[in-house]
């Protein structure tokens, strides 16, 4: 028996994954307008290689990886490409962004499909074809996989873990991914087992889903691979947390897993990477629990680029009260800006809200500086000061007391019992230090390229300089090399003479200087 | 007494021999709060501060000639970050109207349909964000241009304009959060 270790804080929301879980994965009726973002993982947005009319077959690539952390797009379904335009993306802002805008044909006709066995094939062709395939972390964070596998650029991974642990409440797609292909999720792992090659492999799941252990224990007989069941404490799921309970390794301040030599993958990725190698289907759909204010909560299997609203529809519509949408779990999902949106691949959840299920949060008091937030945060840092600085825009300090080490998980916020939406703050002085970096960076670029012009412009100028001094030094030294030059001087000067002598003459009238004059002409 | 005389001259003329060779050794080259003001200042090169750029700018202000809130593109922001490097006070862009940000940003246009190819805006741009030859039509790169407007009045058909760049879900920020307001009082008074 492994003996684990714990991190800092944490808390206990209620779970309220019952609602969902009861039923199993249904899939989702193929809407009639599918509607793809450019922007769906971490890193360059994919490029778009396909034009409004062009015909795609179900699966084939719609988008191309645009830079090293990217990953391919591809066609939901068969049909026609009819727009490529902005239109409502589930995102914070609610802003519109790039989407590719499929009519569905209604055939769903595969594309042709070419699997692999991955055993003969060296990783960084199978890290190619993950990236082709559209492969990214399915957990939330959707950074592109094959760049956490790639074996070549990062030091060796030891440890592979396996994210299991779900640990947000309301949410049940992983759980329900794993009660029912825990066999197609083991083949995922192996793949990424033969990309790495790690020495152990665990699979942490919380214990809150024991019929979930149990399918994975089954499915990983045979195997060295070691499920482990860790308490069930939010937030278990978040990858720091998870090695630190599984491995008693600390990842350090602003350092990825790599750095100690653990990769971390979520169970509902190395799903996707089987599919994508084993049957060579890309990454055109997932499982999404739909739940809270709606008749018939269930887990969806929905393509992507499904517009929300649809999926709402399938588990029986909202309720009356409903007030809003939010997109993925309670603790750190964020409002759906419309049901028009589509499903994205970082989305694994969509909760109806009631005021009866959310009651609205009491009104908001002074900080008191009673410290709760500080021993709840997973991340040891102390959030009452970091919400003391983010108030007062003083975004140096806020840095300088580890913001970024924040994960966003709302410990904080859970157990204020002032109210205090402090994650909201911390979110606010991170963008803005992005966007103070963004402005820096781009002043040192400025600068560089006006000092560059500056340069080039007094180069210029001396070397124009230069080239004159050369020139007269040439037509001066090809002067003195001439041999002719002492006669033609002397002409020359004699020529001067005569000029200077007709002057003279022509002063005193004389016809004997006319006749000089005429014999002189020819 | 004399001894001690001799000992304080002697040490005296020790440590000055010191401190009068690290004035030499340690001697530091140019005025490094020169630099530090750059650092600070959005690097446009616009001249909106009266000087002929951000260099200039940053030497009058650092020898303490210049007002330190001159900088328009840069805003309050900027002032801000040199009173507190020179530990000065601080003025707010613009007077007293506290409020004024920095200049939303913008980036030239230039409409290609009335671009004669006259290579005008070419030599001002301090960037060389405009892309052009003689009687060949002219861009801007946006990437590079850092919106100084230097370019705009050179241009005999005035086919350059300033365009504020919009918010986009890349460049999108989070926004200050804002508590809504509850009237707890009312509701305590209507409960007797």
């Amino acid at each position: 028996m492994r003996t684990l270790s714990t991190f800092h804080g944490g808390v206990h929301p209620p779970q309220n994954k019952d609602e969902s879980n009861r039923l199993p994965i249904a899939p989702a009726p193929l809407p009639a307008r599918l509607i793809v973002p450019l922007r769906q993982h971490i890193g360059t947005p994919a490029r778009p290689i396909v034009q409004p009319g062009d015909l795609v077959l179900k699966g084939q690539m719609i988008a191309q990886a645009a830079g090293p952390v990217s990953a391919a797009l591809h066609a939901p379904t068969s049909g026609r490409v009819v727009a490529l335009e902005n239109h409502a993306v589930p995102h914070a802002s609610g802003m519109p962004d790039l989407c590719v805008i499929i009519a569905a044909d209604g055939e769903d006709r595969w594309m042709e499909r070419q699997p692999i066995d991955y055993r003969n094939v060296d990783p960084a062709t199978l890290g190619e074809r993950l990236r082709d395939a559209g492969v990214v972390g399915l957990g939330g964070a959707v950074f592109p996989t094959h760049v956490k596998l790639d074996s070549g650029t990062q030091q060796k991974i030891h440890t592979l873990v396996v994210n299991g642990a779900e640990c947000e409440p309301w949410i049940t797609s992983d759980d329900m991914l794993m009660r029912e292909r825990a066999g197609e999720i083991v083949e995922g792992i192996k793949i990424m087992a033969h990309m790495i090659q790690p020495e152990e492999v665990l699979i942490g799941i919380e214990d809150n889903k024991p019929e979930a252990i149990a399918a994975m224990r089954k499915a990983c007989q045979g195997t060295n691979y070691e499920v482990v069941a860790v308490p069930t404490l939010y937030p278990t799921g978040g990858e720091k947390q998870l090695i630190k309970v599984l491995t008693g390794k600390e990842v350090p301040s602003g350092c990825r897993p790599p750095s100690i030599g653990v990769s971390c993958s979520n169970t509902g990725t190395a799903y996707t990477v089987h599919r994508a190698l084993n049957h060579s289907e890309p990454v055109i759909s997932r499982v999404v629990t739909m739940t809270g204010n709606v008749s018939k909560p269930q887990n969806f299997e929905v393509l992507i680029g499904t517009p929300i609203g649809e999926i709402v529809a399938q588990a029986g519509g909202a309720k009356a009260d409903t007030r809003r949408y939010i997109l993925g779990g309670p603790m750190m999902g964020f409002d759906l800006p419309s049901l028009e949106a589509p499903l994205v691949k970082s989305i694994n959840c969509v909760i109806a809200v009631s005021d009866a299920l959310f009651p609205t949060a009491p009104p908001v008091m002074p900080c008191i500086r009673c410290s709760r937030c500080a021993q709840s945060c997973p991340a040891e840092l102390q959030p009452f000061e970091l919400y003391w600085f983010a108030q007062s825009r003083n975004f140096e300090k806020a840095r300088a007391y580890n913001l970024f080490d924040c994960i966003e998980c709302g410990c904080c916020d859970y157990v204020c019992p002032s109210n205090i939406p402090l994650v909201s703050f911390f979110r606010f002085a991170k963008s803005e230090i992005f966007s103070i970096d963004r402005d820096k960076k781009a002043a040192e670029i400025a600068r560089e390229r006006f000092e560059f012009k500056e340069a080039r412009i007094a180069r210029e100028k001396q070397e124009k300089a230069a080239m004159l001094a050369k020139k007269q030094a040439q037509m001066k030294a090809a002067a003195a090399a001439d041999p002719d030059a002492a006669a033609k001087k002397a002409a020359i000067l004699a020529a001067v003479e005569r000029a200077k002598a007709r002057q003279v003459a022509s002063d005193v009238p004389s016809g004997a200087d006319q006749t000089t004059q005429s014999s002189e002409k020819p | 007494m004399l001894v001690a005389i001799l000992v304080m001259a002697g040490l005296a003329i020790l440590l000055g021999a010191i401190l009068g060779f690290a004035a030499l050794k340690f001697k530091v080259e140019g005025n490094p709060l020169i630099e530090q003001v750059g650092a600070i200042l959005p690097q446009t090169q616009c001249g909106q501060c009266g000087y002929p750029g951000c260099a200039p700018y940053a030497e009058a202000v650092a020898k303490g000639e210049a007002e330190i809130n001159l900088c328009i593109p840069g805003g309050n922001a900027v002032a801000k970050g040199i009173s507190e490097l020179m530990g000065v006070e601080f003025k707010p862009v613009g007077g007293d109207d506290a409020d004024s940000g920095p200049k939303p940003k913008q980036v030239a246009f230039i409409d290609e349909s009335l671009c004669i190819g006259c290579t005008a805006c070419l030599k001002p741009c301090p960037q060389d964000a405009i892309l052009g030859a003689s009687k060949l039509m002219h861009t801007i790169l946006p990437d590079y241009c850092t919106g100084c407007e230097k370019c705009v009045p050179v241009c005999p058909v005035d086919c350059i304009t300033m365009v504020p760049i919009k918010e986009d879900i890349a460049s999108w920020k989070w926004r200050y959060p804002v508590i809504p307001l509850q009237n707890i009082a009312a509701e305590s008074e209507g409960q007797p």
